[in-house]
């Protein structure tokens, strides 16, 4: 039977002839493999194609996602693996998005931390009133975003003392933090109520020094390297998003442990 | 039964050597595995774990360490379930078992044996030589290792307990290496040798000969 397609008179075969060089050169074999190595090539040669804006898009939004799914994780019952203190590193290791000789030491006589938003008690702290408030100590590991990691002993007030003495709205979606060197980071509530999130002052039985946070910085036990805020200034409750310096960025906003 | 009635030889029904869920799965996890591998390698450039081993920035996926971890992150979960139904699919329908085991030192002897004097026979795709069989298991366990491993390094406080059995963090990122190391190891045989015989990719492709079993 003759197909219906098949035109009533067959084209002249010479035309074939004519375009003899240009059929040869389309050898599907060479279209098969040129277009299988493409796909591997856009792959696998370093190519960066999170600058797209719609898949960057796409990847911050599995982000929110793991935020979401990190948040329902988080028991604030877990504690974190506690350490001897002949393991701990003295100093500690030094880490900021700057080296540490640009450190611009803070003033303790002279610095304020500031307390905001949903909070019934804004009064100003100094160093000394801080001091007054229950102090606890804790030999937790730091574990960088990067890989590397250290045992540190950290001691201060608990977040969720402090929260507490502040009369703070623990019903508030997150806890924000602004620093002397313009870092900026903020926690979730279940993580600022956890018994191993600390307003460090102290670091191995001694004050803290200025490379790593003096006069105040923060230290959880379950969250990497980076939400851990130092020299800080201000503290503020609020549901609105505050974000943080590498979040902002495209890091992990949780990135709890 | 009705089976049976439309089926009066009392044959199973004859199906692709490949199943369309089995290429759709191979599919995605390939995709996922490149993503995990150049983003994996991205984010190890971050904090070597070897001194004299850094990859080099055309073979990595994601500019910045920030964005090879929201690949990482991201394709880890399309990996994870995708790699979930395989083992699902693999254990209901019987297929891991009928495709992988038995697997016997008798075999896989006779399979290196008649490879080194390249007899090995490619004329029944449907059947999987001793050595082919191996592969495909030490892959998966890597896989599943994979997963244990990386929740170990992401999850050290919720699921510590994962973390102290492979020996604290810094041996959990090492498990997690080594781990890539295999799956990357058996990506090259793999794929060298699904070029080698061809039709093997486009039985993977189009579902394959059918078999009866």
């Amino acid at each position: 039977m003759i197909s219906r397609n098949r035109p009533a008179t067959p084209p002249d075969p010479g035309i074939l002839d004519n375009h003899r060089p240009l059929v040869d050169a389309v050898e599907r074999r060479m279209v098969l493999r040129g277009g299988l190595s493409l796909g591997l090539l856009t792959l696998l040669t370093g190519c960066e194609p999170e600058s797209n804006a719609s898949v960057r898009a796409a990847l911050l939004a599995m982000s929110r996602f793991n935020d979401r799914f990190q948040e329902a994780l988080f028991d604030v019952n877990k504690l974190a693996p506690t350490y001897r203190p002949d393991q701990v590193l003295k100093p500690p290791r030094f880490n900021a998005y700057y080296d540490i000789t640009q450190v611009q030491p803070v003033d303790g006589a002279t610095w304020r931390l500031e307390v905001g938003g949903k909070v019934a008690d804004k009064t100003p702290w100094t160093v000394e009133r801080m001091a007054k408030l229950p102090q606890t100590d804790m030999i937790i590991r730091h574990v960088c975003v990067e890989g590397w990691d250290y045992i540190g002993e950290w001691a201060g007030v608990r977040l969720g003392t402090f929260l507490k003495a502040i009369g703070a709205d623990t019903r508030a979606r997150y806890i924000g933090f602004k620093c002397a060197d313009n870092y900026h980071e903020s926690i979730d509530m279940p993580t600022a109520l956890h018994p191993q999130t600390l307003l460090a002052t102290r670091y191995a039985g001694e004050t803290i020094a200025d490379p790593y946070g003096f006069p105040l910085r923060l230290r959880t036990s379950t969250k990497l390297g980076f939400k851990n805020p130092k020299w800080i200034t201000a503290i503020e409750v609020t549901d609105v998003y505050p974000g943080g310096y590498f979040p902002d960025q495209g890091f992990n906003w949780f990135s709890g442990m | 039964m009705a089976s049976v009635a439309a089926n009066p030889h009392g044959l199973p029904r004859a199906r692709p050597l490949h199943p369309w869920p089995i290429r759709v799965m191979h599919w995605t996890n390939a995709v996922m595995m490149l993503v995990m591998i150049g983003s994996g390698w991205g984010i190890y450039n971050d904090d070597v774990i070897f001194s004299w081993l850094r990859f080099p920035d055309w073979l990595k996926l994601g500019h910045w360490a920030q964005d090879s971890l929201l690949w990482h992150f991201a394709a880890m979960w399309f990996l994870g379930v995708n790699g979930l139904f395989y083992l699902v699919y693999g254990v209901v329908t019987g297929r891991l078992r009928r495709r992988l085991l038995p697997i016997r030192l008798r075999d896989l002897v006779k399979t290196i044996n008649e490879t080194l004097h390249f007899h090995i026979d490619h004329s029944d795709l449907t059947k999987y030589n001793a050595v082919q069989k191996l592969l495909y298991v030490v892959v998966i366990f890597a896989g599943v290792m994979q997963v244990v491993s990386g929740l170990a390094i992401w999850k050290r406080v919720q699921f510590g307990w994962i973390t102290e059995l492979l020996g604290g963090f810094q041996a959990a990122r090492v498990v997690h290496f080594l781990g890539m190391g295999v799956i990357v190891g058996f990506l090259v045989v793999h794929v060298l040798l699904a070029f080698l015989v061809p039709q093997t990719i486009w039985a993977m492709l189009a579902g394959g000969p059918k078999v009866r079993e």
